[in-house]
This record gives C-alpha cells, structure tokens and sequence, in this order.
C-alpha cells in the first residue's frame, strides 16, 4: 500500500449551539487518509461520522457549528482547510475532494436537467467551455454505467430511479477526478441488490482512479467488502483503529466487538439469543467524564468513568483505547479474544 | 416445537391499487400461504415488492382485492363490526417507523392503555397495574408512563409500539420491518425481546423485513417477494442451504457479509438493472425483465407456485424443467 498521505486530520472537535445547550458531536480526533485507499468510519447514528465528513468538506452551517479552530487542523496538500476563505474552498471543494451524500431522492436539484449538474462541476472548476463540459458528462454517465446516457443527460431527476440517482451522484463527484472522495452512507438509503452494484462501482472506480476514498458507514458487512483500513467511532472520539482484518478478527475494544457480535451471521443458528449491548449511546450534551462507552460495557472499571484511556498500540496500524489493555486492569471475565497481545499502556 | 395447526390461510391475495384512469398498481398479486401457530413467517423482498401491503392486508388494514384471508377457521374480509372487533382483539401490528406511528399527543400509559380500553379488558387500578407490568416487559420503567413519546430514543419508542401491540395480549402480530430505523446495537436488543416474548407467550409473528441475515435468524419459514408475487418459499435453513430461484441466489448473494475474508472470495450473482414498475405489469415471470435464465415461455406465461421437494415452493418455469 502507498504510505502517501493526502488528508491529515488533527485533534478536530466540532460544536453545536443547539437550544438545549452545546453539542459536542466530535471530541478531538486524528486521523490520515493515505493516497488510493479505503478508509472506513463506523459508529452509530450520532457518533460525529457525518459532521466529520462535512467538516472537511466545510460543509457544516455556520454559526450554529463550531469548529475548535485554535488546535484543529485539517491539512489537505499542505494547506489547513479550516484557515481557507470560502472563494478558496469553493476552488477546492468539487475539484480535489468531492462528496457523495447520503439521500440521493434530496441531493440533486430536481429543476435542472442531469446532464447540466454534472456539467455545471467540470465549467466551473476545469475552465472549458460548456459544450466540452456536456462532452465530459457525457463520459461521465456512461463510466457509472447508466444505460441510455445520451438520452438520460437530458433529463431530470424525478425520471430516475433512488439507484441511478446514486450513480448520477458518484458521476457528479467524480467529474473532476478528486483526489478525496468523500462517500458519506452511499448505500443506505438502497436495496440490497442495488447497493451491492453501486459499492462494486464505488470500489472499481477507486481502483481505476486511484481516489482516496472516505467511506462513511453504519454497516458492517459493506465495509468487509471494500476497506482497507477501519476507524469506530463512538460518542464524537475514535476509539479504536485498524486494519479490516485486525478489527474483524481481532478486535479490542468492548464496543467493536459487540458491534461484531450484534449482527447475526448466516451461519447461527436460528433463534440463538443475539449478544447486545444495554442502554443507548449518551448525550452528547452533556458528554460523559472518561470513557464515553464506560455505561454500557460489560467489563467497565472505576477509571472508566474518571479519564479517557490513552491508544493502546497493537502493531503498527492497529491501535484501541480502552482501559481494559492498561497493566493494572482487572480483567476477570474477559474474553481472551479482547487482550491478548498490545504494549500495556503506563499509567 | 412445531404443531402444524394452521392458525391463518392466505388464499390467493391480491390488492390492487387504482393510480391513474387506465393504472392499476399490482401491489399484490396472487400471493398465498399459511401460517402455524407458534412460528415466525418471515417475508422478504426489496422495496416496492408488496410485501407490507401484503402484512397489512392479512390483518385487515387493507380490504383485499380478491382473495382469502382465514384467521382461525374465519374469513376476515366477511366480518360483522363485532367479529371484526373480535379479530382486531387477536391481531396486531408493530409498525417499521417508530416515530410515526405513536401519538404524539398522548402519554405512553394512554398509548398503550387504548387497546385496552377500547377492548374494557382492565379497568382503574388493573389497567394501571397491567401498564406497568407491560412497560416492565419490553425493558421500560414504570416512571415512563406519563411521558411523551418525544422524550424517547428511537429503540425505546419502538419498544413502546411492542408493548402497545402485546396489551390486549393477541395470539399474532404483523411484525412490519420493526427494526430497519434502529442502530446495529439496538436491532439486536430489539430482536431479543421479540424471541423471548414469543417463547413466554406462544405467540405467532408475520415478519417483514428486507435484512435478509435478520430475517434468517428470526424465521422459521421464509417467503421471497418479488413485485407482488411469491417467488419462493420454505423452511429458513433450505432457503440459505439450497436456494433455488434465481433471484433467491442473486439476492442471497448481494448480502455484505462481516466478514473480509468470506468478501473476498464471495463471488456475487449480479442482477442488471433494477425492479420495474407494479403498474400495469407485463404477463408472464416478473422477474423474467433481469433473469440471466429467461427463456419465451418465462416471457409469455407466469410460472405457478409448485412444490419442489418437501416444503420448498418455487414459482420458475426453469427449475421445474432441470
């Protein structure tokens, strides 16, 4: 794999005045993203993986957003995104990272014609004239495999269906060959035979354009299939980190492997009794002191809910911070699986 | 664990919506099985297959086109308002969007307490006590009985709509994809609850869902839909043993499964193209449009639901020809 970072995220925290109070929907995370792969984000709805992904796109709306600006930084190419002007993020956002969204019934606009929203990207930023940039469509169109693209350019969206809206989607983003893309739920709102055609495009097209892909999930199984490396979020921090196989075969921290442990496999049997976990995620509100996970694991210790662990490394990718790897746990009744091996953090 | 009492027979079930002067919408077309007392009947299909119109209609929130639908040795579809209150009292249902479906205007104990009422099976302190035991059996607090259902998390609002549909204690509830709003780690909490219940109380569940690894874990039998029809049809451990449909395969085969190296290897049946329209549909297979099989007769003639081996219905004029 190329070790060459595009996108390096650090300490990013993101605010929202709401009027019950602040949010703090993301609580200070790194992270990179290295040039062609596949890096996964999982959690639950609320977890802060969306308001990531807006994050770096400069999406998120202001003023009811705040991103702690004095230490976060998002750098792209050697420049922070977060000290752009909007004319300067403009010229980025579309060109070097573009974005994918979640609901393709609502991200296009239904009064303009196919054709001219994904033309109206490359006129703007690659600087050809507008009959070039329907030319340029065109080839987009048919590289997202939509049959009929000739006549499809001309028309609007309401004639397409949730899985050719998707692909108009991707063909938006990817008109001007980004080097980020940013694809945040793409199949959630699709049948599964539908997201299995449009996760196999995403991941040809990856390969073919050699696109740094930010792949925003809920699930699991979508991820096993097309991601090189994986980050679970929880409650707005990273709490574990790894390779696809060093987090599904080998995962450390309580919540990934419950996570793991909550879907049922084709291969139980029926009826079995499914591992869940308790309770609901907290408020982000008012977040909980120390480990965000600590109410509702199974193995949570007094220190839990007084600081949050320090990343534990197990190898060179893989890292999880989670008390349990700390030398003085007490580690009673843990599954084996959960600690073996790691460099046992100092206090 | 299984009795073979037939506790509902669907008869051919058709229930046509008219769209337009000379539209019919073929929500469900034909559509017939039984269900057992004591087991889980799961129905799947992608959307716009017909499969909650078909739950709804089975329990008479939607008045069949033609057809049957025999509950218990009665035709539902022919009721007098007072068998028909009579039904409702065994029958329920548990919506998919737990936002929606409650009141928003009413408290818990009120949302639940309805069905009750309307039935006069408790009153005063015995309605109170039996909202209490109930809110207790789905995992709530007594505390929770005056509230709002603003105030609740998605996973608790649709454990409301279980306790809800669980008060007039009915022998079968239309389980309407209860799950599919919910996070990973609260489906899990919420499946749990439905087995177990099932297990105290005997009950009988039509679950629809499109999670086909969800749908294996909770069924007995599985009935594949595909634009308003039966596609195929058995017990759930035949149906991911020995599919037989084609496009029981290729959906079976779409499903991401988490695990990387099963990915890996896994290679997918592609289904070109996408579910056409119910309205106005064409004769013959419906699925014939996508089938890589499709031969004239799958164009011209729409293949009958037929008895492969024991218990395993298959309606594809190519399987009964190999």
């Amino acid at each position: 794999m190329n070790d060459e970072k595009i996108l390096e995220i650090k300490n990013l925290s993101v605010k929202f005045n709401t009027y019950a109070g602040i949010a703090h929907a993301v609580r200070g995370i790194d992270f990179n993203l290295n040039k062609g792969e596949v890096l996964a984000i999982v959690g639950e709805s609320g977890c802060g993986k969306t308001v990531t992904s807006k994050a770096i796109m400069g999406l998120l709306p202001s003023p009811q957003a705040v991103i702690g600006r004095d230490n976060s930084e998002i750098n792209f190419c050697c420049k922070n995104l977060l000290n752009l002007n909007e004319t300067e993020m403009t010229k980025i956002r579309g060109e070097e990272i573009s974005m994918i969204f979640q609901d393709p019934m609502t991200s296009l606009n239904p009064t303009m014609k196919i054709g001219n929203q994904i033309a109206e990207s490359i006129f703007i930023h690659d600087n050809v004239s507008m009959q070039d940039a329907k030319q340029q469509a065109l080839k987009m169109l048919e590289l997202v495999k939509i049959p009929n693209a000739k006549q499809r350019l001309n028309q609007y969206p309401f004639e397409f269906s949730g899985g050719m809206r998707q692909r108009v989607m991707i063909a938006i983003a990817l008109a001007c060959n980004p080097k980020v893309l940013i694809a945040d739920e793409p199949t959630t709102a699709l049948d599964v035979t539908i997201q299995a055609q449009i996760m196999d495009l995403i991941g040809d097209l990856q390969k073919e354009l050699n696109t740094g892909v930010i792949l925003v999930t809920h699930d699991l199984g979508v991820v096993a299939s097309v991601a090189d490396r994986i980050q679970v979020m929880y409650a707005g921090k990273i709490v574990e980190r790894g390779t696809v196989d060093e987090i599904f075969y080998n995962p450390k921290h309580p919540y990934t492997f419950a996570l793991l442990k909550s879907v049922p496999k084709l291969s139980t049997h029926n009826k079995d009794k499914l591992y869940s976990l308790t309770g609901t995620p907290p408020d982000l509100i008012n977040p909980p002191v120390g480990c965000p996970f600590a109410a509702r694991c199974k193995f949570g210790m007094k220190i839990c809910r007084v600081k949050f662990p320090k990343a534990t490394n197990f190898g060179y990718t893989h890292k999880c911070s989670c008390w349990l790897h700390h030398e003085k746990a007490d580690t009673t009744g843990v599954p084996a699986q959960l600690l073996q091996g790691g460099v046992t953090s100092a206090k | 664990m299984q009795n073979n009492d037939t506790l509902i027979q669907v008869k051919n079930l058709k229930k046509y919506f008219k769209v337009g002067r000379n539209e019919t919408l073929k929500a469900v077309d034909g559509v017939s099985f039984n269900i057992y007392k004591g087991e889980t009947l799961g129905l799947v299909g992608e959307s716009g297959c017909g499969k909650t119109t078909c739950g709804k209609t089975v329990i008479g929130l939607y008045d069949a086109t033609d057809g049957n639908v025999i509950f218990d040795g009665v035709d539902i579809n022919n009721l007098n308002p007072k068998e028909k209150k009579e039904f409702t009292k065994r029958a329920q249902i548990i919506f998919q969007d737990p936002y929606s479906s409650l009141n928003p205007r009413m408290t818990v104990g009120d949302i639940i307490g309805e069905g009750i009422d309307i039935h006069n099976l408790y009153k005063g302190k015995e309605r109170q006590s039996k909202i209490y035991e109930l809110l207790e059996t789905v995992g709530l607090n007594m505390e929770h009985i005056s509230r709002f259902p603003h105030e609740f998390s998605g996973g608790q609002r649709q454990r409301i709509g279980i306790a809800r549909a669980l008060a007039i204690e009915p022998d079968f509830i239309v389980c309407d994809e209860p799950i599919s709003a919910l996070d990973v780690s609260i489906q899990a909490q919420i499946v749990n609850l439905l087995i177990e219940l099932q297990k105290k109380k005997n009950l009988t569940y039509l679950f629809i869902a499109h999670d086909l690894s969800m749908i294996k874990h909770i069924s007995d039998r599985v009935g594949v839909m595909y634009l308003g029809s039966l596609v195929e049809f058995t017990r759930s451990d035949e149906m991911y043993k020995n599919p037989l449909h084609p496009y029981t395969k290729a959906l079976l085969s779409a499903i991401p499964i988490p695990d990387p190296n099963v990915e890996r290897i896994k290679k997918r049946i592609p289904i070109e193209g996408e579910i056409p329209s119910p309205i106005n549909p064409k004769p013959g297979c419906r699925f014939a449009s996508r089938c890589k099989l499709a031969k004239e007769i799958c164009l011209k003639v729409m293949p009958p639901l037929v008895e492969v081996c024991n218990e395993h219905f298959v309606a594809c004029h190519r399987v009964k020809n190999s």
